[in-house]
């Protein structure tokens, strides 16, 4: 996964630029119909002196409730003989002036309360921010009918209180980005300058929460004019004759079953004016998003796509548990295509361990995770090639059938057992259900057999482990715990995904004995990937060495040790620490890094541009 | 996990505690004499005195508290002058029929919004997800009221399927159907806002589990994707969403206030609506006290399922 992120990542600082984030917005449809609505209602109502409207409070009792369409009035009248649709326009301009003016004030005070907290720190901190909870403790709109009661019915006051119970959403999201800037280089520099506190406040960090501020402003404007025209409808805000939107729905709402119309009308206008803000914020977020923008957030689907350009046909290892021929897998981001792993030829025999031996980005990780069909797709997908596992080409199989091999003929050790175990069930659980996936047998005899597998990776008391959860053991038992759900079902092949990197040397070395005599006990062929020379050599029987997607040496460990016949390889046996022997480096970064640099003019570039 | 929830019900007294400041505080600061509010035209001088020294308005405010306190921690929160009964006995019985409400709701909200975000995030830019995207805005953005209206017009006028307010039928109601015949709009409206969040939110949690190293590793056992997506990413994504639910209790207790209104239920939010108008603020005081500690159990609630569910948290 790692190596699938490095790949994409150097391939993106060569992607020509991308669309501004004005463009990225208008090509987003949604977002664009909403700024044209919020565009179209603003300008109605900052035009309404100017429109050709009737007086919005002029009553005409003998042309009371007029449906809408009728003659004069475009939607009809109210229950006093006024025109809807003047009453509309000018109510909307109240409700956005309201709706503005309230997320100012809110955007003022929790800002500052924000910056001073998070700037002052401390005792100031702590009383500010546990004023804030308090706040927050109330149900929203229960605090602001509190603020009502007690300041008395009216638009004005309607407006105090929505604006108060808004204060900490600002006071909160400011406070989070002032603490982070105030340990900032720029305001140590601004303090030995001589600054004052007020300053470096208004003057350094300000500036840098502004967007901050603009974003929470974007998200709860919404929702501020949603509440004062609640407020307005429950005849708590604007009074006659004033009206803003929800005082007119209020008043309307009496006259319900005999003119619908007089309260659907604003109530639209509401929906609309809200709607459109929304619509514009959420485009606004996916804009400036950065997760969103990468399409990060995209979800894996269950197997690998797999679009082959190529499929090889004959096999050369008929003797072979597994034999790949010719792999090609593919990171499609965009319009941009990174090639991963470029025409591969593995195979491995029953009872072997094949090492693939690479540095971070080499395409090894992909190349093992490409056999199961576990490379995320999207982005991911594999564009040639095939993997025989016995007679069966497993990029051509059924999705069932490749579930049905999962863990049953092909069974996985991954990198990091504390991510790789999931963290709200127990060892017990998620042993249970990897034996009981491929086989009709119930829960107590799954749990005899987890216990005797936990039991055959050298876990003491088996029992009780089964009822921990894996963050209750260390990281070593956890491996062990993956190790055994590995063995549940007897595969003939275990996929090892740098399976001691992420822990200590001498746990390490534990792991690796360990792996060692069950592929001797159960006869399983492993392949073995890992960047670690001194791993290889304990435990693998053949190696293949790849770089950028590529083999370049195969051979017995023995032979590709003592004379590698590839530079590269050379410097990544170079990398393994040797005991007495200060003067090799054990940080592989230099030499390789060297390498790479050299290397990369010699292997054609792996970036395939696509239109 | 008793201690836990001992652990837990000890540290919401200092809010509760905070809470009751606030509202104090609120009151106190009522421009304006709350006497002659009170009384109106009946405002003689003597009858002046009396209020003020029946609602202990001659003392200092320090003293005003611990004294209102002192009655609160009795089950006393005075009398209603509207209404001339206990605050609280007015309180407790609406409050009945604003938690069937909102409990209604809640549960509504949390299934239908659960499972829109799963169906949204399996479905990923596929059909589903578009038209749920699309709903999960409406519901955001439209005016619960308004809705209400609308849903009145549409299923209690145009077709005659649910009575248009109210709790129970006025002759030979009174029986759980009839209060299910009576709830249904109402809780439907209010769990709309609510439904749009959650689904929101579920959606983004299922799609960030998803993700994760252990979702591969349960593939990598040979798990069907349905247990995959049902058992293993749908837990981990609750975690994320409960606390979610428990703020969005917030909301649906709020936003009661709107829907009590227009289905005329007879809850708190509706109570509290007709105190303002009426100044009946020692009714308004111990009605926003009641849903705010109501609200702070439910938050409660919430973290406790959390831990349950996140054996980390314990």
């Amino acid at each position: 996964m790692s190596e699938a992120v490095s790949t994409a990542a150097k391939g993106r600082a060569r992607g020509a630029g991308r669309p501004g984030p004005v463009r990225l917005l208008l090509n987003n449809t949604l977002a664009a119909s909403g700024l044209a609505l919020l565009v179209l209602i603003i300008a109605a109502a900052l035009l309404a002196p100017l429109l050709p409207l009737p007086d919005p409070d002029a009553t005409a009792p003998a042309n009371r409730l007029l449906r809408p369409l009728t003659e004069g009035h475009l939607l009809g009248t109210d229950a006093l003989g006024r025109d809807i649709l003047s009453r509309l326009v000018w109510g909307t301009r109240v409700s956005l002036a309201v709706g503005i003016s309230a997320t100012l004030i809110a955007a003022f005070f929790g800002s500052l309360i924000g910056l001073v907290a998070g700037y002052a720190g401390g005792r100031v901190d702590a009383f500010l921010m546990r004023g804030i909870d308090m706040v927050m403790a109330f149900p929203y709109i229960l605090l602001a009918l509190a603020i009502v009661a007690a300041l008395g019915p009216g638009l004005l006051n309607a407006l105090y209180a929505i604006a108060v119970v808004n204060i900490p959403f600002f006071a909160r999201n400011i406070r989070g980005i002032t603490i982070g800037l105030s340990r900032r280089e720029f305001v140590d520099a601004a303090r030995l300058s001589g600054k004052s506190n007020a300053g470096i406040l208004f003057g350094e960090i300000l500036p840098n929460v502004l967007p901050v501020i603009i974003i929470t402003m974007s998200t709860t404007i919404g929702w501020m004019i949603l509440e004062t025209a609640g407020l307005s409808f429950l005849g708590l805000g604007a009074q006659p004759p004033q009206a803003d939107l929800g005082s007119m729905l209020g008043e309307g709402r009496k006259i319900l079953f005999t003119a619908p119309h007089v309260s659907i009308i604003p109530g639209l206008m509401i929906f609309a004016l809200v709607m459109s803000i929304n619509l514009l914020g959420d485009g606004v977020r996916d804009v400036l998003d950065p997760r969103l923008k990468s399409g990060a957030l995209t979800r894996p689907v269950a197997r690998t796509a797999v679009e082959r350009r190529t499929v090889p046909e004959t096999r050369t290892h008929n003797d072979s548990v597994l034999e790949v021929a010719d792999l090609n897998t593919e990171f499609h981001i965009g319009d941009d295509v990174y090639r991963a792993v470029g025409g591969i030829d593995l195979h491995l025999k029953q009872g072997e361990c094949l090492g693939i031996v690479g540095e971070s980005g080499s395409g090894k990780s992909v190349t093992a995770m490409s056999l199961m069909g576990l490379v995320p797709t999207p982005p991911g997908r594999i564009t040639g090639g095939a993997a025989w596992l016995g007679d069966e080409d497993l990029f051509a199989v059924s999705d069932e059938r490749i579930r049905a091999l999962r863990g049953a003929d092909v069974s996985h050790v991954f990198q990091d057992p504390l991510s790789t175990l999931h963290p709200l069930f127990t060892i017990g659980d998620q042993l249970t259900e990897a034996i009981m996936a491929h086989r009709p047998i119930r829960r107590s005899e799954a749990d005899t057999r987890a216990e005797e597998l936990l039991r055959l990776v050298r876990i003491t008391n088996p029992a009780e482990r089964l009822k921990v959860y894996p963050h209750e053991l260390s990281g070593g038992m956890r491996q062990r715990v993956c190790i055994a759900m590995a063995l549940a079902n007897d595969a003939r092949i275990i996929i090892a995904d740098e399976p001691t990197t992420a822990l200590d040397v001498t746990v390490q070395a534990q792991i690796l004995s360990l792996m060692d005599t069950l592929r001797r006990e159960s006869n399983a062929a492993i392949l073995f990937i890992t960047h670690d020379f001194g791993v290889v050599s304990t435990v693998c029987d053949r190696v293949a060495v790849m770089y950028a997607g590529r083999i370049v040496e195969t051979g017995t460990t023995e032979e590709v040790l003592n004379a590698p016949a590839h530079p590269y390889t050379r410097k990544l046996i170079d990398c393994v620490p040797v005991l007495g022997e200060p003067g090799r480096s054990s940080t592989p970064s230099r030499g390789v890094r060297r390498w790479s640099t050299i290397c990369r003019r010699a292997v054609p570039s792996q970036h395939v541009a696509r239109g | 996990m008793a201690a836990y929830i001992a652990k837990r019900l000890l540290a919401a007294i200092p809010v509760l505690f905070g809470l009751s400041i606030i509202v104090f505080l609120i009151m106190a600061m009522i421009p304006g004499d709350p006497a002659t509010a009170i009384l109106g035209s009946y405002a003689t001088p003597e009858n002046v005195a009396r209020i003020n020294a029946d609602l202990g308005l001659d003392k200092p405010l320090p003293q005003q508290y611990l004294i209102w306190l002192g009655n609160l921690l009795q089950g006393d929160l005075g009398r209603s002058y509207a209404l001339n009964r206990p605050v609280l006995d007015e309180v407790l019985e609406r409050f009945s029929a604003t938690l069937i409400l909102a409990g209604t709701a809640l549960v509504l909200c949390s299934i239908l919004g659960l499972l829109a975000g799963v169906v949204s995030a399996v479905r990923q830019y596929g059909l589903a997800d578009k038209v749920i995207t699309v709903l999960v805005l409406i519901g955001i953005s439209i005016p619960s009221f308004w809705l209400g209206l609308l849903l009145i017009l549409a299923f209690a006028v145009k077709i005659r399927l649910f009575p248009a307010s109210g709790m129970y039928a006025i002759y030979g109601g009174g029986d759980l159907p009839d209060l299910l015949h009576h709830l249904f709009l109402p809780a439907l409206t209010l769990a709309v806002v609510a439904t749009g969040v959650i689904a929101r939110l579920t959606r983004t949690a299922m799609l960030e589990v998803l993700r994760q190293d252990y979702i591969r590793t349960a593939r990598a056992k040979g798990l069907t994707e349905r247990r995959v997506i049902y058992r293993h990413a749908f837990k981990a994504a609750l975690v994320s969403v409960i606390p979610v639910i428990g703020i969005q209790a917030g909301f649906v207790l709020g936003g009661a206030v709107y829907i009590e209104t227009v289905f005329q239920w007879p809850g708190i939010g509706s109570m509290l609506v007709n105190a303002i108008s009426t100044r009946d603020l020692l009714l308004v005081q111990g009605g926003v006290l009641v849903v705010a500690a109501a609200y702070v159990l439910f938050n409660l609630a919430a973290d406790v399922v959390q831990t349950l569910l996140d054996p980390r948290l314990r």
